[in-house]
């Protein structure tokens, strides 16, 4: 694959298609991967979004941020949807009704895309549309209010898995969408973070140019200032503290060959990402260190299939 | 207020938004409670705030810019004080703690 | 049958059943997507458009769904690109697609689909009722019931046709029964394509997915804008009426054939009518000219368009008899009358100021068996419906 990576910040346009005026929370970390990922996408793409905060937020009748052909139809299914608007994009160039390359960008949150969005995700999959999916994940129903998702992380507190006397917050690990994706064997999986935009637009800019040979799939974890319970101001330093603690490892599978993007030589404790944030006000030293070790065991799987160390321990 | 507004025979089909971008009608800085205020003698230029805002709330401008010290810069970044919604993104990620966050209102008494 | 007028030249008919009569007509109006989710009976209308792609002889991208919740959200991501797009379902699959056949007509999506009508579990039946069109009536959809395989090729040419009208711009389910006539084969004339898409050409969405004219569609509205939005939706299906009959009447022109947006057969010196759609209907047309011999004077009013519903042209009806009586084959469980069709023809009568007796039955659940002596019956019934009022919803032939 030939595709042009960026290497520094002023490589990206100027030019906003994702619009201020938008209703995202003040501090959402949604906004600045939306900005990026519609700039990297440029005029000619079309944009199937699952509901969920960022549909609500950018389309409040009548007023909507985006500048691409954008389409919301229902909350499970954006992977069908994509795939119809693939299907007709393919019959209608070949019958000489359309001539003009588009690509096809279908956004979900994790709810519309690890839990009710899952079946028409592999579908879209498995059928090999060319659809660039984008996982926007805060792990949890934001949308509604901070309900536990499939993609909840372990100990933390949403709605309906508070943290009382006999709950400790969510008692489950976070389902791993991205295993599963890749299961589909499909040219490109990746996860990213808004704190690294150059990773983020080189994961971008991949998924967009692989379309060619099939779906494409990229996972950015978003910190939500609203249901983290944190600083609005935090959003960022919490997606880069995800990665320093090793709690969101920077990663891609391209073409089946799975390669870290961000090595991590020395991890900082579990507890630097954990204490800023309100959903985890709640755990004890020890429930912080099953967190910790947690996360060890992850680092170690990865490592694993890397065959070395690329993300080092706790400093 | 509904009264004004346009009947259904005055509607585009559907709820379809012809036009695109028009959240830039809907003001969202009356939502801040802190202003950001962008020292341009401080700012290197270095285009993170640009990129980290949430709210595409800070313009960048083919403004030139010559500090005191003689340092030359084609480009100057700007608040767009109309949609910043005050989060402190800017400010929190400076490099150089060139963006101070500064109170909207006065307290009163 | 329709009645068949003499066509301008005598074309050979093929030996079909209704659901090839709908691959074949999907074929001819060269759809461009056809998104579909296997389901009993209406697999063979899938099975055949299939066919018709493997062997080049229509050029259609099919998606192979993983669920009909997804076939038909896959043909709003289709139709709103500006795609020709159908699909097809029945029973269960017609179900599961609820949330979204309201989305489709929200969204104003030109989308036709057939309906292989099958009853809805539990407990499980692949047979034939209308459990499922009668509980997605209220959709937004225009529906159409169709009572023979020729009907069937035809109306669903002329769904293309009013779906993608400017001025409708709704989705359209052309519904017939499973197995009875989904399996059953019949002689249908197709017509060349080149003919059917000078009747119905193409005409994509005129707000679709256009990167030089961007749009955004489906977006959030408020309690200021919802109710606007939905009324339209109420403005377009009074639209599609005359429409319909308009399409129908230069699909007669053209094709030489026609049946208008309802039947009225022997309705002339009817002293009581039934109202009964699709297979019944069709039934009830060879059984009546025997029974007007033995003096019972029934009409047949045989329903096609269902919505938008023909007020007017079903009040002028009404007026003219003592009595009616109303098949269903669905139950709105603890409802006023439990057949939902009576329903509206009751209210029909009361908003109206109607006066004739209305009777409600409701029958063949699950494809419970009606032979030729049964729907004399209902004849008998309706019949004596004029003098004696029947105040509760009638279960014909179940076992109590």
């Amino acid at each position: 694959m030939s595709t042009k990576l960026y290497r520094s910040l002023f490589d990206f346009p100027r030019e906003e298609r994702f619009v201020s005026g938008h209703r995202l929370c003040a501090g959402c970390t949604i906004g600045p991967v939306m900005r990026l990922l519609t700039k990297i996408a440029g005029k000619d793409a079309i944009i199937v979004n699952a509901t969920g905060c960022l549909e609500v937020s950018s389309t409040p009748y009548p007023y909507t941020s985006w500048r691409n052909p954008w389409i919301h139809v229902a909350f499970e299914n954006a992977g069908a949807v994509a795939s119809g608007v693939e299907a007709a994009i393919k019959m209608l160039k070949k019958k000489g009704m359309l001539n003009k390359d588009i690509k096809v960008i279908a956004i979900g949150g994790d709810g519309g895309t690890v839990d009710i969005g899952l079946q028409a995700l592999s579908g879209m999959l498995e059928r090999g549309h060319k659809v660039m999916y984008v996982l926007y994940d805060n792990e949890a129903y934001m949308n509604t209010g901070i309900q536990r998702s499939g993609a909840t992380p372990y100990g933390a507190w949403t709605t309906t898995t508070p943290a009382g006397k006999v709950w400790r917050g969510e008692w489950r690990p976070k389902k791993d969408i991205d295993a599963i994706v890749a299961a589909h064997r499909v040219p490109y999986v990746a996860t990213a973070s808004p704190a690294y935009p150059i990773d983020l637009a080189n994961k971008f800019k991949k998924a967009l140019d692989y379309l060619e040979e099939g779906p494409t799939f990229v996972h950015v974890l978003i910190p939500c200032t609203t249901g983290w319970r944190f600083d609005p101001s935090l959003g960022i330093k919490l997606a880069r503290l995800a990665v320093e603690t090793g709690m969101w490892i920077l990663y891609e599978i391209d073409h089946g060959t799975f390669r870290v993007t961000y090595p991590v030589k020395k991890r900082k404790p579990v507890k630097e990402y954990l204490k800023p944030q309100g959903r985890f006000r709640h755990l004890t030293e020890e429930e912080i260190e099953k967190i910790q070790k947690l996360v060890d065991q992850e680092v170690e799987r990865i490592n694993k299939i890397v065959g070395k160390e690329v993300i080092g321990p706790v400093a | 207020m509904s009264s004004e507004l346009p009947g259904a025979s005055e509607l585009v089909i559907g709820g379809i938004i012809t036009k695109p971008g028009s959240s830039l009608e809907y003001k969202t800085g009356d939502w801040r409670v802190l202003r950001p205020v962008i020292d341009q003698e401080k700012c290197v230029r270095c285009r993170l705030c640009w990129v980290y805002c949430p709210d595409a709330a800070i313009l960048e401008v083919d403004e030139e810019y010559v500090t005191k010290k003689g340092r030359k810069y084609k480009v100057s970044y700007k608040v767009n004080y109309d949609y910043c919604k005050g989060c402190g993104i800017c400010a929190e990620e400076c490099p150089v703690n060139a963006i101070q966050m500064v109170p909207e209102y006065e307290k009163k008494g | 049958m329709a009645s068949l007028e003499v066509a301008k030249e005598v074309k050979k008919p093929k030996p079909l059943s209704t659901n090839s009569a709908v691959a074949y007509a999907v074929k001819d109006l060269d759809v461009d997507v056809v998104s579909a989710y296997p389901i009993t009976p209406q697999t063979t209308v899938v099975e055949k458009i299939a066919d018709f792609i493997a062997n080049g002889e229509l050029d259609a991208e099919m998606i192979h769904v993983e669920s009909e919740h997804s076939a038909l959200s896959a043909a709003i991501g289709a139709a709103a690109t500006g795609a020709r797009t159908f699909t097809a379902t029945a029973s269960q699959g017609l179900a599961l697609m609820h949330e979204i056949l309201h989305i489709a007509s929200g969204m104003r999506m030109p989308i036709v689909m057939s309906v292989a009508m099958r009853a809805l579990s539990a407990p499980i039946s692949i047979w034939n009722d209308h459990s499922d069109v009668m509980n997605a009536r209220d959709a937004g959809w225009i529906i159409y019931f169709v009572s023979s395989a020729q009907e069937a090729y035809d109306t669903i040419i002329q769904a293309f046709k009013l779906a993608e009208d400017p001025d409708i711009l709704l989705p359209v389910m052309v519904a017939y029964d499973g197995y009875v006539m989904s399996h059953t084969i019949e002689p249908v004339i197709t017509e060349d394509r080149d003919e059917v898409l000078k009747f119905a050409p193409k005409r994509p969405f005129p707000y679709r997915l256009d990167p030089d004219n961007p749009v955004t569609m489906g977006p959030i509205a408020d309690p200021n804008w919802f109710y606007e939005i939905k009324y339209q939706q109420v403005m377009a299906m009074e639209r599609a009426l005359e429409k319909a009959r308009e399409i129908d009447e230069e699909f007669r022109k053209t094709f030489g054939r026609g049946y208008g947006i309802y039947e009225c057969f022997m309705c002339d010196d009817a002293e009581a009518l039934i109202v009964a759609k699709t297979s019944y209907a069709a039934t009830l047309k060879t059984i009546l000219p025997k029974m007007w011999e033995k003096g019972y004077k029934v009409g047949l009013l045989r329903l096609r368009l269902y919505r938008p519903f023909p007020v007017e042209d079903f009040k002028n009806i009404l007026d003219k008899v003592d009595a009616v009586l109303v098949i269903d084959r669905a139950i709105s469980y603890g409802a006023p009358l439990q057949g939902p069709l009576a329903m509206e023809f009751s209210s029909l009568i009361v908003k109206e100021d109607l006066k004739l007796n209305l009777t409600s039955v409701v029958a063949g659940i699950g494809q419970r068996r009606m032979i030729d002596s049964d729907f004399e019956n209902l004849v008998k019934l309706a019949w004596e419906s004029r003098t004696k009022k029947y105040d509760r919803t009638i279960f014909y032939g179940v076992r109590l």
